[in-house]
């Protein structure tokens, strides 16, 4: 018998309800005091095809899913061989005996396999006992949910209070008949709950948590440090923190536009930022590459803009709802010519938060754009976080060399908007001030905005936007340790690899004690150079692991320390990292 | 009251002699001190081509942009002030090549700009290749047979997008201009200033002979009733022994979309106060996930 350790997998067919399920299902376990991970997998479509929902439960705190599946709920046939392998053994696959017949279930040369495992095939009419007890057999989903809940002996009423928010607004017989469901449901699993050896219980005396994903916790951090303008126009994932904001604007007073595409999107963010509006756009790499130009035309004016690039498998279309890390060289390159940038990758959903504000002020400071690296997996990844998990205490809203209308009526000499300055930000003054009216453009320029095609004004001008590097550079976190101090092996990461790898590095440790250690970076450009060759002294044999075939930090890290790894671990197959993939290849590796 | 003068720059133009920006740049200098609206209480957005050089020649706040998008800049600086007011300075190639899309979503939306569009019908300072607004057929460096495509109709397209101001004026009738581009600035809403205005080095055809010898103001066409839309579509397409300049089509003024935004009702963005979160709101914020 285990307790409070598993994980469900709910699979159906895009228009199943799967996600939304999913979602629920992680909020009625929090409620119950249980920490989760939620996983979403999905297909670019909108009816038919495979989706499923994994959520993984445990007392500790998560920060990665993981392959085994305790429980399968099988909405559809082809839910079945899907993951059959994955079942752990002792584990079950409740199917819709409605939809689903038993020769189906079984005529599959793995259903024997399956058996001698000690997998458990539990037949409900799923379909038919909705229909019954909702009117509809759209709540079959629900219904499974409260076979779960019987199986694992996990309390309803966490379940129902979730019910009860969600369809509020889809009035009182709908929440009824989802109520009526699931506890058909849950007397339908408690029948074979004796069998089933993982159970759940709820822990009352846990504080109430939040549940969200990375999309949620970047866009909280963005809105607390005074984004006030988001502009973009839709792409998977991007477009999660796109809704964010749409759906909260009015209240809190921002502006939102839905663009008639992403050229536009950027460059009307530009224009917010240039008249002194804190701009973010929100985005995935296909719309970033339609915004490169203009990427370019902040970096010449010098405006402050946040991108935020929820990455996913390329190029072109490539994966459009799937997991992969290689735009990291893109962002890095992009735009015609030279300038200040800076690329920040949280890996975790309290760096998404943290990010989130501090990609503004970093902007604002540099007067430059400042690029956020997300991908798919950490925009729809739902953890359990502690209220305190952000700190919004700590959030600051700074402004930099902006001048204040007092500054500018003080003003004794012509203002000049491109000053030639030691740290290379030059005071910035918004339009609007009669002893501050400038031209800015995208035209090499002198000091005063004036277009200039001198020589040593050419390059007066690249030094002082290229200096603000040197200030830029101690802005940035160096890498982050987990792990033992000394470890036979340390790993090296970015971004969203941290929660896999993580998981991946406690595993060695516990087989063997020192066994691994990790290096996360979050921080990208300008890259943490000193930090990092000295982090690297202390390392014995080192293994890059990220979500891309060609191996970009590996690149950078070279170019940038002149260092190389020891050995890589690659993922680019549109699935995110998981403990086991990084463990079975460690051993390949070492 | 101001004038002319308040409006004047320390560059000197980089135009050629003869060059049709010469008027427009005085035309908006003078509608300007017209309107008395003050150098820094406007912002001129242009593109890139030889007359989105505009605001370096004169005193105004202005962004010079890329070619094609200095609409989308535009719809930005409005959204996030609009207590300033944003007026678009830009070639035929730019609003109506590379911006296409720009300026009819910013015709639909009804964003309160000028967009003043110097039409040469051709490049300029990439040098005399066609635009979507020359004629078919014209011989030019990347169409040495002939174009073959049709010209854009930009009247008719915004008039078609929704716009509820349409005008047209010539370079070489200064007041006219001038009265056109401050009726434009009065018009809450979208309004396009379409410009007639010759190129003397790469478009010779399209002279001020050309255009002398046949606009006409369409205030002084009796009959002409600028507030019917259908009569100002078919109107759009005059175009031969005569050709008409003035106010095509004035509507009634539609609300502006900067009005209609629900985050915007507090006033410009930018005047809002920018400070962290409360504890009320930070308690809200965390209640959505628990």
């Amino acid at each position: 018998m285990t307790t409070n350790n598993m994980t469900f997998r709910l699979g159906g067919a895009a228009g199943d309800g799967v996600e939304s399920s999913g979602a629920g299902l992680c909020q009625a376990l929090a409620r119950g005091g249980l920490h989760v991970f939620g996983l979403p997998d999905y297909y670019s479509r909108i009816r038919g095809g495979h989706n499923f929902f994994s959520v993984r439960v445990s007392d500790q705190p998560l920060y990665s899913h993981e392959e085994p599946v305790h429980l399968l709920l099988a909405l559809t046939e082809e839910t079945i061989p899907r993951h059959r392998d994955k079942i752990v053994n002792g584990g079950a696959i409740v199917y819709d005996s409605s939809q689903i017949s038993p020769e189906q279930v079984a005529g599959n040369a793995d259903y024997k396999s399956a058996l001698s495992r000690g997998v458990q095939f539990l037949p409900v009419p799923l379909s038919e006992m909705a229909k019954e007890k909702a009117g509809t057999e759209l709540a079959r989903n629900t219904l499974a949910l409260g076979v779960a809940a019987g199986l694992t002996g996990f309390d309803l009423e966490p379940m129902e209070s979730v019910i009860r928010q969600n369809f509020a607004r889809k009035g009182q017989a709908v929440v009824d008949g989802n109520l009526a469901v699931i506890e058909a449901g849950y007397r339908e699993g408690q029948k074979y709950a004796a069998d089933f050896p993982f159970k759940l219980e709820r822990r009352p005396d846990a504080p109430p948590r939040m549940v969200l994903n990375g999309t949620d916790a970047f866009s909280l951090g963005a809105l607390a440090g005074g984004c006030r303008f988001v502009a973009g126009y839709p792409m998977t994932p991007g477009s999660l923190a796109l809704h964010w904001f749409a759906a909260r604007a009015a209240k809190y007073g921002v502006a939102i536009k839905h663009a008639e595409d992403e050229i536009a999107a950027l460059n009307m963010a530009i224009g917010a930022g240039y008249v002194g509006a804190r701009a973010m756009v929100p985005t995935s790499g296909g719309g970033f590459s339609l915004m490169v130009e203009a990427l370019g035309l902040a970096g010449i004016t010098e405006i402050p803009v946040v991108i935020y690039n929820a990455q996913r498998p390329g190029p072109a279309t490539g994966l459009p709802t799937r997991q992969e890390q290689s735009d990291l060289l893109f962002m890095l390159h992009a735009s015609q010519g030279e300038f200040a940038r800076f690329i920040l990758a949280p890996g975790t959903h309290e760096g998404c938060f943290v990010a989130g504000w501090r990609a503004l002020n970093l902007a604002d400071k540099y007067q430059t754009p400042a690029l956020v690296l997300s991908d798919h997996y950490l925009a729809v990844a739902i953890r359990t976080l502690e209220l305190d998990a952000f700190d919004f205490e700590a959030v600051e809203i700074e402004r930099g060399e902006l001048l204040a209308q007092e500054d500018l009526d003080a003003l004794e000499e012509p203002y000049l908007r491109y000053r030639l300055t030691p740290s290379g930000v030059s005071p910035r003054a918004v339009p609007g001030h009669p002893k501050a009216v400038y031209v800015s453009t995208a035209n090499e320029h002198d000091e005063s905005g004036a277009i200039s095609e001198e020589a040593a004004n050419r390059t007066a001008q690249v030094d002082k936007r290229m200096r603000k590097m040197e200030g830029m550079a101690r802005e940035v976190e160096g890498p982050s340790w987990y792990g033992p101090e000394e470890a036979e092996l340390t790993f090296l990461c970015w971004g969203s690899t941290y929660g896999p790898l993580r998981e991946a590095v406690d595993r060695l440790n516990e087989k063997q004690s020192g066994r691994a250690n990790m290096l996360h970076f979050s921080a990208l450009h300008p890259f943490p150079r000193e930090a990092t060759e000295a982090a690297l002294q202390r390392t014995k044999r080192t293994i890059m692991v990220e979500g891309n075939a060609t191996g970009q930090l590996e690149t950078l890290l070279r170019a940038r320390t002149g260092r190389a790894v020891d050995g890589a671990i690659h993922r680019y197959d549109g699935r995110a990292f998981t403990p086991e993939y990084i463990l079975a290849r460690v051993s390949e590796e070492v | 009251m101001l004038t002319r003068k308040d409006f004047e720059g320390k560059e000197r133009p980089t135009w050629c002699p003869g060059c049709g920006n010469f008027g427009i740049l005085n035309a908006v200098k003078m509608a300007l001190a017209e309107q008395n609206i003050a150098p820094h209480q406007i912002l001129i957005v242009t593109g890139i081509g030889c007359g989105s050089k505009l605001p370096h020649y004169m005193k105004v706040n202005g962004f010079h942009t890329l070619h094609g998008r200095p609409v989308a800049v535009a719809t930005g600086a409005r959204l996030a002030n609009h207590g300033l007011r944003v007026m678009v300075v830009h070639g035929d190639g730019d609003g109506y090549g590379e911006g296409l899309s720009h300026f009819l979503n910013a015709a639909r939306r009804n964003i309160n700009i000028v967009d003043l569009v110097q039409d040469n019908r051709v490049y300029g300072l990439t040098r005399g290749q066609y635009s979507p607004t020359s004629e078919q057929g014209k011989r030019t460096p990347t169409t040495p047979e002939g174009s073959i495509d049709g010209p854009v109709q930009p009247l008719a397209m915004a008039i078609s997008a929704g716009a509820t101001f349409v005008s047209r004026g010539y370079s070489g009738e200064l007041k006219h201009l001038a009265w056109i581009i401050g009726e434009a600035l009065k018009h809450p809403g979208y309004a396009l200033v379409d410009v007639l205005q010759p190129c003397v080095t790469w478009n010779r055809a399209y002279a001020y002979d050309f255009y002398n010898e046949r606009v006409y103001k369409l205030e002084d066409e009796a009959g002409y009733d600028p507030t019917d839309r259908t009569a100002a579509w078919e109107k759009a397409y005059e175009w031969g022994e005569r050709i008409p300049i003035g106010i095509f089509y004035r509507g009634e003024p539609l609300p502006t979309y900067e009005e209609q935004v629900p985050g915007l009702k507090a006033g410009p963005l930018v005047e809002q106060p920018l400070e962290k979160l409360r504890p009320e709101q930070i308690e809200a914020l965390q209640a959505e996930y628990i």
